[in-house]
């Protein structure tokens, strides 16, 4: 086995022109300096499309009257890698189970969207969202109240027969 | 109507204010002004034209396409922390910055920036100070502020900023001497130092001196960047090797001084170009602009009998000029910037070879040629005209081409491609097989 190494072959010293060459990158510069293309994002104004697979801040779904969906089983912290999901489950008079408290630390979630996949009710989402600056670090643990306020669209869930999305 | 120079006084009743010291005054505050606002707008423009040529928009966030980024970073640099170092030579790290930025603003003062103004109390040369030793007080301040770079080079203690002050003044001292050789030709053709003259005698010629004088103007430009600290010539600065040179423990104010006197001298050097060999104020192909003062009259020509012909200043006449002059100065702002943001920087010895076994030889032996050409025209007894600029220009295209011929294809400075022009082939490397396999 050899490696083949291609060496670019430069051109003699008696052959190149410092001036042509200054002169033709001056034309290039030029040709560009005066074109109207722009590779800049106007970032506020013009916002990216995200995929429809992005997973960004989280949000919780809610019922009609206002309950959290999240029925307290437990599943979302256990399979949490990151270990970032703190839930404390309760049971009301007819029986159900509700969150007293569910708080995400987003600074510890590493957003692999284990909690939505194994969510058997569909009640937290990761969602299409990146915009999540706050001014101190404890804004970023999200509590229910926070989570359910939360409207940015959720994030579609990877679909094994159509690997693309198509 | 009578042109004079402005004469009288202003009576206020309790003092009389010579009319010519209010019109100093104004001309004063006035190009003193607009030198800070171009230069400000220079820094946005630097930042627009860079930004364009590398496809992207610039600064457009202050004010509308934004106008309002060089206020911006003013209040920004006011109200930034001055630091000064420990080790820091506390008097001298002060004084660089005031020693830097005073001769990048002083040399404007004798910069001719339009047609003289007709006022109802006489005619305003459009210059602060009109001295006669016009060129040799611009030579003599664009050196001095080498020491403002130096000095802060040194004070900061720091060996970058120490190198960049090292290389500032080695770089500096060798170009300036081909910028001065390279205005002797100038100074000969004009016969005098005075650039208003100067601008009357390229009127005259008919012709701007950056063509009888093609390879002055070349030589000129290159030392003007070295000068200038700009790239490809940015040695002092050079941020990839040196953090930012001399300037590196400035911060606040004091970095926008330096900032200020790099810009101000970019635009002194561009409107001393524009003036030496644009015609400065002239408009070209028209002779209604020109104007000066002969002999306590202001003339716009000599008649074929040698009579004067008497100019007519207007007032439109000299917004015109002005505008002239500011597309000038604007075309080598735009060059700097466009160079600058094209050109890869030199190596040290690069530049120094330039400097010394090119610049100066050229310019030496420029220098001889032009004398002799030009006594030879006086010689035959050629006037001073249109046919005498022809033969100048006929022998200084010439020089350029052979100069330019001489200074590339590997003789002088080569193409980056060049740069390692050693043969070379594909060729294949063996490598033990690996084991178990």
């Amino acid at each position: 086995m050899a490696i083949s190494v291609k060496v670019m072959h430069r051109p003699e010293p008696e052959t190149t022109s410092y001036l042509r060459a200054a002169l033709s990158g001056m034309a290039l510069t030029f040709k560009h300096m005066i074109s109207p293309t722009s590779v800049t994002q106007q970032y506020p104004e013009e916002q990216t499309d995200l995929s429809p697979r992005w997973r960004g801040t989280h949000r919780m779904e809610v019922h009609a009257d206002g309950r959290p969906k999240c029925v307290a089983c437990g599943l979302c912290p256990t399979v949490c890698p990151a270990n970032c999901i703190k839930l404390v489950g309760g049971e009301d008079d007819q029986g159900n189970r509700y969150p007293i408290v569910y708080e995400i630390d987003e600074f510890r979630c590493i957003f692999c969207g284990m909690c939505q996949e194994v969510c058997p009710v569909e009640a937290i989402h990761v969602g299409r969202h990146f915009e999540n600056a706050e001014y101190t670090r404890d804004r970023f643990v999200y509590d229910l109240d926070r989570l359910m306020e939360q409207d940015h669209p959720t994030t579609l869930l990877w679909d094994p027969s159509d690997p693309r999305s198509e | 109507m009578d042109f004079v120079p402005i004469h009288g006084e202003l009576d206020l009743g309790f003092v009389a204010i010579p009319w010519a010291l209010l019109a100093m005054t104004a001309k004063t505050t006035g190009i003193f002004t607009v030198l800070m606002l171009v230069v400000a707008y220079t820094t946005l423009a630097e930042r627009k034209v860079s930004a364009w040529i590398q496809d992207r928009h610039g600064p457009n966030r202050v004010g509308p396409f934004g106008l309002l980024q060089p206020i911006a970073d003013g209040i920004k640099n006011f109200l930034k922390e001055e630091t000064l170092p420990a080790t820091a030579s506390r008097a001298f790290f002060v004084l660089a910055p005031i020693l830097v930025l005073f001769p990048s603003l002083v040399t404007f003062a004798v910069i001719p920036i339009a047609a003289p103004l007709p006022t109802p109390v006489g005619v305003v040369d459009m210059i602060v100070a009109d001295v006669p030793i016009g060129i040799l007080y611009i030579l003599a301040f664009s050196s001095l502020a080498v020491y403002g770079v130096v000095l802060g080079g040194w004070a900061s203690n720091n060996k970058y900023a120490f190198l960049g002050g090292l290389r500032a003044s080695a770089q500096m001292v060798s170009y300036e001497v081909a910028l001065g050789l390279s205005l002797i030709t100038v100074l000969m053709l004009s016969g005098n130092v005075t650039l208003t003259e100067i601008i009357w005698q390229q009127q005259q010629l008919g012709m701007w001196y950056a063509f009888p004088l093609s390879l002055a103007f070349l030589l000129f430009v290159i030392s003007a960047f070295a000068e200038t600290n700009r790239l490809p010539f940015d040695m002092p600065e050079a941020e990839s090797e040196l953090v930012t040179g001399y300037h590196t423990e400035y911060s606040a104010m004091k970095f926008s001084a330096f900032m200020i006197s790099e810009f101000g001298h970019m635009v002194t050097a561009s409107a001393l170009m524009a003036t030496l060999f644009l015609g400065g104020w002239d408009i070209p192909f028209w002779t209604g602009d020109n104007m000066f003062w002969h002999q306590g009259q202001l003339i716009s020509g000599f008649a074929a009998d040698g009579s004067t012909i008497l100019a007519t200043p207007a007032i439109w006449k000299t917004l015109l000029t002005l505008a002239a002059f500011a597309v000038k100065t604007g075309f080598f702002l735009v060059l700097y910037i466009w160079i600058r943001w094209t050109l890869p920087r030199f190596r040290y010895d690069q530049v120094m070879a330039l400097g010394w076994k090119v610049m100066l030889p050229t310019s030496l032996a420029y220098v001889m040629l032009m004398a002799g050409t030009i006594l030879t025209l006086d010689e035959i007894g050629m006037a001073f005209g249109f046919g005498y600029g022809l033969a100048l220009t006929a022998v200084s295209l010439a020089c350029t081409i052979g100069f330019v011929f001489y200074l590339d294809r590997g003789r002088i400075i080569t193409g980056a491609a060049a740069l390692h022009a050693q043969k070379v082939e594909i060729k294949t490397i063996s490598q033990p097989a690996p084991a178990g396999d």
